[in-house]
């Protein structure tokens, strides 16, 4: 089959072949650095803190409404006084400001305190959703790579499948049957693992395919270990960066599906009985169906989608830094010129040969080795 | 050929899978999604007693046949062409898909092929001259991958479109302007379709984009390394011919890997036709979803997963074309 000849990730880079050599130290404690990987800590650090402490340094509940005071009053022309019709008034929202940094919505709401609220749900969807479809997709991969036959055939055709099917209507369906999915995080990470998990397990058996035949593999299987054994303790280790990569993948694939879900209305929402998980979707969807964009109020819909671009931003600088890591070609191209001069390498033009540059602890010990 | 056949019959078993999802799920989820469809259905008004049978059947809904006899009328339904009834459009679900689909595929098609030449070539370009201020693009192009299709295109109405705030420089409501041309073939139709389309079209070419350019970088990276582009250049082969030996070997992955980037293109599209009232396959899925209209839910789902498949198909068959290596192993 053309589409399992490569490794080549269609959208992030997933995975590249694994570094050669003897799998003595494993390569995976030495972990990635420089510049990109330390932003995309930091941010992903940042959303991580708001996710746990967000609901509780919010300044107000994110249901709270004061329609006293959160909102402006617009007279109703053709009412009110000299019309002989009752004041009638509407709503509008009220712009950022000191007492609500990021003003309120149009139902007289503090997004701030909604944008806060909502990170945990977003987020821990995303990482649940992830790490369910990443168990899986290791359970089917490997199984399917290592054992080969008609395991292989029968696991890969089901991930195919899977693949194949384009996975957003897949999941409006899923979660079209399950209305109450957006009152629980598992239950929501649940309909989403089950639609990601192909993608990785296709790379993971394609690896694993690669990885049976090696000697040490070999050695392995002729010195008498069981099978089992040789899997967890021989193939697995190596298969931790591609592991890796696909797992920071899944979350940025797995909160975007999440959001989307929450915009078209299927993730439930916080009014609704059983009540919903505030997220950032969600808030999106309310501005969208409340005319938020047509009417200027871009602070109630703009922040929940900067949130989720930059959170994808982290997550794919750490992937880029994985990539990097597993493989070298990348790295070298990866290199600012002031350090790939430091090192004593030319950049540019090098078809056909990529130095290979060790990254030292200490200060301009760099070594190139073209 | 050999190669083709055998995806063609791996397309047949995921188009059955797909179509028995649909008429199992229904059938296997406990009764109160689908109860309170037909009680919307019933209430709206819209939908007489012959009609709700219509549905009930369609669902697997108080029928008191066994599963096997209905799997095989779903498919006797299906082969005719036969999708079900759509209460809320009050029409059958198979003729309203064929009105919307025009719509959904002219727009994915040109955006798609726009965004795949375009992040290509910027990916070419960003592998050679890796280590240059081009490398900027990388981190740009992962914030664009991360936004969701919606919320780019809901700043690009705020911006751009007519019912925005700020520029109103084109128009951003529907296929077409719905008050002053007339749908058929004359010019001031199809000139409205056309600048109608800009924006959605660009949101997609924006969001879909930084994919392509990623994944066609790391893959042209790795390929500039290969030992006959080391030889092509010993040669003394002018750089850009190098180049264009490399590229075209670095995208064959890519077009092998076509199924996951038009899945995203295409669920990304969906919303994106949402926010413009776009009036292809997405809007209404969107319309039906409100409406709990299931049979119309499902009719969209089938449809656009064999058009998914159709469209793999076809990059297998260009796989072909453009490998050797595949043609002779087949």
């Amino acid at each position: 089959m053309a589409q399992n000849t490569t490794l080549m990730a269609a959208v992030a880079g997933g995975g590249a072949p694994l570094p050669e050599g003897p799998p003595g130290r494993p390569r995976a404690l030495r972990l990635p650095h420089g510049p990109k990987v330390i932003i995309g800590l930091v941010i992903l650090a940042v959303f991580v803190v708001v996710a746990i402490i967000g609901t509780w340094a919010a300044p107000y509940s994110p249901n709270a409404t004061n329609v006293a005071t959160w909102v402006r009053h617009v007279l109703v022309p053709g009412t009110g006084p000299g019309t002989g019709v009752p004041a009638h008034y509407y709503p509008l929202p009220l712009p950022p400001s000191s007492s609500h940094l990021l003003g309120t919505t149009v139902f007289a709401q503090d997004v701030l305190s909604q944008l806060l609220a909502s990170t945990g749900a977003t987020l821990f969807v995303g990482l649940l959703a992830a790490a369910m479809a990443t168990v899986l997709s290791v359970l089917v991969g490997v199984t399917a790579g290592y054992l080969g036959g008609f395991a292989d055939e029968s696991l890969s055709l089901l991930s195919n499948v899977f693949l194949a099917i384009p996975g957003l209507p897949l999941l409006i369906v899923l979660a079209f049957y399950v209305p109450s999915a957006g009152t629980s995080i598992l239950l929501v990470a649940t309909i989403i693992a089950v639609t990601s998990w192909a993608y990785t397990a296709r790379v993971l058996r394609a690896q694993t395919l690669s990885l049976r035949s090696r000697d040490f593999v070999e050695a392995a299987r002729i010195s008498g270990e069981g099978r089992l054994r040789i899997i967890l303790v021989e193939v697995l280790p190596n298969l931790v960066p591609i592991v890796a990569a696909s797992f920071l993948f899944t979350t940025l694939y797995a909160i975007g599906v999440y959001v989307a879900l929450a915009f078209l209305g299927l993730a439930g929402s916080p009014t609704s009985s059983p009540a919903g998980l505030w997220n950032w979707g969600e808030m999106l969807r309310e501005g969208f169906a409340n005319n938020a964009v047509r009417g200027g109020w871009w602070w109630w819909w703009a922040p929940p989608g900067l949130c989720i671009a930059l959170l994808g931003t982290s997550l794919a600088l750490l992937n880029f830094g994985i990539d990097e890591f597993i493989n070298p070609r990348l790295r070298v191209a990866g290199l600012s010129r002031r350090a790939a001069k430091r090192a004593g390498i030319r950049v540019r033009p090098s078809f056909g040969v990529t130095a290979v540059v060790r990254r030292k602890a200490e200060p301009g010990g760099e070594v190139a080795a073209p | 050929m050999r190669l083709l056949i055998r995806r063609l019959g791996f397309y047949l078993v995921a188009a059955w899978a797909a179509i028995t999802f649909s008429f199992l799920i229904p059938r296997v989820v406990p009764g109160n999604p689908v109860a309170t469809a037909i009680i919307r259905a019933e209430t709206s008004g819209q939908c007489n007693a012959a009609c709700v049978h219509a549905i009930e059947l369609q669902l697997g809904f108080n029928v008191h046949t066994t599963l096997w006899t209905q799997y095989f009328q779903y498919w006797g339904n299906l082969v005719h062409g036969n999708l079900g009834f759509s209460w809320s459009e009050n029409a059958p679900v198979g003729s309203l898909i064929v009105s919307y689909l025009p719509w959904t595929i002219g727009l994915l098609v040109v955006a798609t092929v726009i965004a795949f030449a375009a992040g290509t070539l910027i990916g070419v370009l960003m592998a050679w001259r890796r280590g240059s201020w081009v490398e900027w693009v990388m981190p740009a192009a992962a914030f664009f991958q991360a936004i969701p299709y919606f919320f780019l295109a809901l700043v690009i109405v705020l911006i751009f479109g007519q019912t925005g705030t700020m520029l109103k420089w084109l128009p951003s409501l529907f296929g077409y302007d719905i008050y002053t041309v007339t749908p058929g073939p004359n010019w001031p139709y199809i000139a409205s379709i056309l600048q109608h389309a800009i924006l959605p079209g660009v949101t997609v070419v924006l969001a879909s984009m930084g994919g392509f350019i990623l994944t066609m970088r790391n893959n042209m990276l790795t390929t500039m390394d290969e030992d006959f582009v080391l030889v092509a250049r010993a040669k003394g082969l002018p750089t850009r011919r190098v180049v264009t030996y490399a590229a075209r070997n670095a995208l064959l992955p890519v077009v092998s890997n076509f199924t996951l980037a038009l899945s995203l293109v295409v669920s990304g599209q969906i919303l994106v036709e949402i926010v413009f009232n776009y009036p292809g396959i997405g809007y209404h899925l969107y319309q039906a979803l409100s409406e709990l209209d299931y049979s119309l839910v499902q009719g969209i789902f089938v449809v656009i997963t064999l058009v998914v498949l159709a469209a793999n198909l076809l990059a297998d068959v260009v796989y072909v074309l453009i490998d050797p290596r595949a043609r002779q192993a087949g």
